[in-house]
């Protein structure tokens, strides 16, 4: 199991384990953290799973892709360290990841 | 208003679920119309994610969303169902004799026996982009969607997105605004490859401006835009003056008007009965993901299941009194008939 971290815009912090494989923003819904609401399911095509990665793991978590950035366009108040949760799969390498709940999805 | 439109049945929502209660009713001779919001029929399936594969359509080991919509158009052209696009039904009222009255945002009127709502999660509608302080000028000086080119005519006009919608609305406007600036959070765009060369062509001509950036903050009075402050590009903070501007930040779904229609709510979605698939008003029906029952899943599948119980319903509702022959598709020559497989 790989750790993952969620702090909710309120500074609520969720700690959930998540299985390799799937994607932050399953772990979010699982896991019922506020303010990821998933309209469209996963198939990057709501921009409404939007976080930002810690800073601290940017290197490792990556680039969004361009079919991602596209949809990003849609996101509330994007930074550099944005991503559409939905996007990024658990690996052993994001043990102990953090991301952060915008104060709202678009 | 134009003349009332009658039908059998009125569809709210042409999605998946929506398109197959129409064969569903069809099967027992019920004719039906639907009206979306959307210029087109699929609903989610073909705004949100058309080229997706869908994997549990039973019989479907893979199909692509815009694929399943075609097959279900298809699969309901022998029963010539009307659409009605681009509107949102506003107003839904029970009359006397226990039929409705349905009217839209364009003060269309229908008369339906019944009302099958199969609207997924709402209507699609523009989605508010993150600017604080907007509320105060949306309808007035920020538009979501052009109407009349005409009411841009002289106007410092801004126009946010990356989008075909943002760059047509651009190159469109150009030549009657008096003055355009394209507003977009990075230089790279998703739109046609043609607007933006031309958008580009136009800008270097200084034609029109384009800013990377993200639109922060507007300054105005009742509701009157007189500039918007543009953050995060290479210039730092700017401020660009402007009278109009149109956000194009794609669409959202919301529940709309659906919850002043007197109907019971659970959470945003419309609880039914797991016989009828009937709301809490008689005649009424939702099916799809907008209803709600003790273990509902949210799932196409289960949707077209919903539609021919609903079915059953209506047509006792449509044809009191009648006897209702349960048949199937493969063996009785009069749905064959209805199919036009048969002579």
């Amino acid at each position: 199991m790989t750790k993952l971290t969620f702090i909710a815009h309120d500074g609520t912090q969720f700690d959930v384990d998540a299985e390799n494989g799937s994607t932050v923003m399953e772990n979010a819904i699982r896991n019922a953290v506020p303010g990821i609401e998933a309209e469209c399911g996963g198939a990057c095509a709501c921009a409404t799973c939007h976080v930002y990665v810690d800073e601290a793991w940017t290197a490792e978590v990556g680039e969004p892709e361009a079919m991602e950035e596209d949809m990003l366009d849609f996101a509330y108040d994007v930074q550099p360290n944005s991503r559409l949760s939905c996007q990024i799969k658990v690996r052993d390498a994001l043990d102990g990841l953090v991301v952060r709940v915008p104060e709202r999805q678009g | 208003m134009t003349g009332i439109i009658s039908t059998d049945v009125l569809i709210v929502g042409a999605g998946p679920v929506g398109l197959f209660a129409v064969f569903e009713l069809g099967l027992f001779d019920m004719k039906c119309h639907l009206i979306d919001i959307l210029d087109k029929p699929g609903g989610q399936c073909a705004e949100l994610y058309p080229e997706k594969p869908i994997y549990d359509i039973p019989g479907w080991p893979s199909i692509s969303a815009q694929g399943l919509v075609d097959k279900l158009l298809e699969q309901i052209h022998p029963f010539k169902p009307d659409f009605t696009y681009n509107r949102m039904v506003s107003s839904l009222e029970k009359l006397e004799d226990g039929s409705f009255r349905v009217t839209t945002d364009e003060n269309e009127v229908f008369e339906a026996k019944v009302v099958v709502i199969a609207a997924g999660g709402g209507s699609f509608q523009p989605k508010r982009p993150p600017i604080p302080g907007i509320e105060p000028y949306e309808g007035k000086s920020v538009f979501y969607s052009v109407r009349r080119m005409e009411d841009f005519r002289g106007h410092d006009l801004v126009i946010v997105g990356g989008g075909d919608s943002a760059l047509d609305w651009t190159l469109n406007l150009q030549p009657v605004a008096k003055s355009v600036t394209l507003v977009h959070r990075r230089p790279e765009f998703r739109a046609a490859p043609d607007s933006v060369n031309k958008m580009y062509a136009m800008q270097e001509m200084k034609q029109l401006a384009f800013k990377v950036g993200q639109v922060t903050g507007l300054t105005g009075a009742d509701g009157q835009l007189s500039s918007a402050t543009i953050k995060g590009g290479p210039e730092g903070d700017i401020e660009v003056p402007c009278t109009r501007m149109l956000p194009f930040f794609g669409l959202t779904m919301k529940l709309g008007p659906i919850a002043e229609w007197g109907l019971n709510l659970h959470e945003n979605l419309i609880p039914v009965d797991t016989e009828k698939f009937q709301t809490s008003v008689p005649g009424i029906f939702a099916v799809g993901d907008i209803n709600w029952y003790p273990g509902k899943l949210k799932l196409i599948l289960s949707g077209f299941h919903e539609v021919a119980l609903m079915a059953q319903a209506a047509k006792r509702i449509i044809s009191p009194g009648e006897r209702i022959v349960f048949q199937y598709t493969t063996s009785s020559t009069s749905l064959q008939k209805k199919l036009g497989v048969v002579e």
